[in-house]
């Protein structure tokens, strides 16, 4: 993992889940492969037509890790073409999306 | 910025870009005062002090706004087309399917429109940049649901009836008044309770029940053009979500004062939006042919699960569970088979096509809810089922619930403490008696009755005889007063509402497809 990877939640953190949930499309695959690389503790459910990813109290997605799955660049704001529904407090920067729970930083 | 530099600067960040866009936008006012421009932000109580404290955590500016909304409406409208040069109306999983889009497109489309106006009105009067800019973009999206949901309509209502004037009935059918009150009762609030109520209550801690399931059910019975909008929708709602967790966390902060006003909304609009998903409930149980979930699995994961999280994290503001989510959870084994069961009571004057239960439907309820359906539910179905084999069409009542005041839902509900007895609850005002159908919906309407006696109930209404068509005269001998209504509503008996089985729906569909729809015979039960 990069030099960039996401921080551990501070010790006492929320482990209460958050969720994302994408359509089923080729890039949301990636985005998906990305998820479950870099939270290891995120578990992914299928329905038809959309995935959703719980994660306990935090769940990341990194700007590289979906361009490295999709071999192109990726921006983050491109989530929106393919996200359906959240729950978290979001943190959105140029190299990662976070959601979790507890009080801003 | 410097004009003459030789080498362009580095590129803004996401934050700055943001900072850029929506704070340098706005403005102290000079020659008038600001409480004159923005009348309508003080008058509920809520205290700002600060509101370049405000945070939209997506950080979407209008230009990355236009470039994503646009790439969505390019891959929507794909699938659209495509579904329909594929004829992809047919290829759903059965025509019963249909009935749950016509309730979603007549019960909720005209809510996108109503929200588009409403965050209109609510981006108007905040006085803070960054909250305006949200309700802003928040107005253009719920125009565009409205939009792509009506190119939806209008392919499927070539082939199918029930789905000719939406916005008209919206105004005017019975069961319709239960979504167009929720939005109404959110509009005529202040700018702070309509987001709390339409973004965070509705959106953030319900829509998730509403889309989620159901548009993936949407797939699962081969309607692409429905999952496609409804997905494209939800999209923006995780916008709308956010906005309305960010207005609730900012209010929050600003000042103490605010944290009982916004746990009274929170608790109000929680129970009008449970209220309201009664319909989504049966829609997931009793109408979509192949089935994604339980709703009392969905209230499990969405609900109980998620939203618990979300309340816990609020908790370190002094905001508490939604009063009477304790009876929502009681419910949820009851309320889709008390929901379907009204509309097997009352669908001869219903907008869609409605059916009993196939055996096979009986047994995945059973499976379902082994705790209740069995036990109160499946013998009513049965006894219908009778009924229908025994006449020849189904079983209908007619004469008209009472409804509540509050959440317009006729007062069916059953006391969580007996399935059998239904929960009506009576209060007089001026002289006057009022029903509510809970105890959630009773504190709503003490709270402020001045405003729901106004209420606009669609069955008092109609025995008030204001429910007709112009120049109706009801004394003349064998005057049908059901026909005259559904006239009104602008519907063809037995075409747009009534049974299933008879209807030209499922005519056409065998004709056109060349399936014989005869339900399975039961069997027969062993000794």
């Amino acid at each position: 993992m990069s030099s960039n990877a996401p921080t551990a939640p501070a010790a006492g953190a929320s482990r209460q889940p958050v969720f994302i949930s994408l359509q089923t499309n080729d890039i949301s695959r990636g985005i998906v492969d990305a998820i479950v690389a870099d939270n290891p503790e995120a578990t992914v459910s299928e329905y038809p037509a959309m995935v959703k990813i719980d994660a306990p109290g935090r769940l990341v997605i990194r700007r590289e890790s979906v361009e490295e799955r999709l071999g192109r660049r990726w921006d983050v704001q491109e989530l929106h073409l393919s996200l359906i529904s959240l729950s978290g407090n979001i943190d959105e920067t140029d190299e990662e999306f976070t959601l979790q729970w507890g009080a801003r930083r | 910025m410097s004009q003459t530099a030789a080498k362009p600067g580095k590129r803004l960040g996401i934050k700055e870009r943001y900072a850029m866009m929506t704070r340098g936008l706005g403005w102290e006012t000079t020659y008038q005062s600001m409480d004159d421009v923005f009348p309508f932000d003080k008058f509920e109580g809520i205290k700002i002090h600060d509101w370049d404290k405000w945070e939209d955590p997506f950080r979407l500016t209008m230009d990355a706004y236009w470039k994503f909304q646009g790439e969505k409406e390019k891959k929507l409208y794909a699938i659209i087309d495509a579904f329909q040069q594929n004829q992809g109306q047919f290829n759903i999983s059965d025509p019963r399917y249909l009935n749950t889009l016509k309730l979603f497109l007549t019960g909720v489309s005209p809510l996108e429109y109503a929200a588009h106006r409403g965050y209109a009105m609510a981006g108007r009067s905040f006085r803070g940049v960054g909250a305006r800019v949200a309700a802003q973009m928040q107005s253009i999206d719920e125009l565009r649901h409205a939009q792509t949901q009506i190119h939806t309509i209008s392919h499927f209502n070539k082939y199918f009836d029930g789905l000719h004037d939406p916005q008209y009935m919206h105004d005017r059918v019975w069961y319709l008044s239960v979504p167009k009150s929720y939005f109404e009762d959110a509009m005529t609030a202040g700018p702070f309770e309509f987001v709390t109520a339409i973004s965070f209550s509705f959106e953030y801690v319900l829509t998730n029940l509403l889309f989620m399931p159901f548009m993936s059910g949407a797939a699962f019975n081969g309607d692409m053009a429905t999952v496609t909008f409804g997905f494209s929708a939800q999209s923006d709602e995780s916008r709308h979500m956010t906005l309305g967790l960010e207005v609730v966390k900012f209010m929050l902060e600003q000042d103490p004062d605010n944290v009982p006003i916004i746990q009274k909304w929170v608790d109000k609009w929680f129970w009008r939006g449970y209220r309201l998903l009664t319909l989504v409930s049966m829609m997931m149980d009793y109408m979509l042919p192949k089935r994604v979930m339980s709703w009392s699995e969905a209230w499990e994961m969405y609900f109980e699960q998620n939203g618990g999280a979300l309340f816990e994290d609020l908790a370190r503001y002094g905001i508490r569970l939604p009063k009477y989510h304790e009876v929502a959870k009681a419910e949820k084994g009851h309320l889709s088979h008390i929901a379907w069961a009204t509309f097997n009571n009352y669908g001869h004057a219903a907008d869609f096509n409605s059916w009993v239960p196939q055996p096979d439907e009986l047994d995945w309820l059973s499976q379902k809810y082994p705790d209740t359906f069995d036990a109160v539910y499946r013998p009513r179905f049965e006894w219908l089922a009778a009924y229908e084999k025994e006449h020849g069409k189904m079983w209908r009542n007619d004469t008209l619930p009472l409804l509540c005041q509050v959440c317009q839902v006729p007062c069916i509900f059953t006391e969580v403490s007996d399935p059998t007895r239904i929960s009506l609850r009576e209060t007089s005002y001026h002289g006057m008696k009022y029903h509510c159908c809970s105890d959630g919906c009773m504190d709503i309407f003490k709270d402020e009755p001045e405003k729901y006696v106004q209420a606009w109930m669609p069955v008092h209404q109609i025995y008030q005889g204001n429910c007709f068509p112009e120049g109706t005269d009801p004394t003349v001998p064998g005057f049908n007063p059901l026909a005259a209504v559904l006239d009104y509503y602008h519907m063809k008996p037995g075409a747009d509402s009534g049974d299933f089985n008879t209807s030209p729906d499922r005519h056409n569909w065998e004709r056109w497809t060349g399936q014989d729809l005869t339900p399975p015979a039961a069997e027969p039960k062993a000794a």
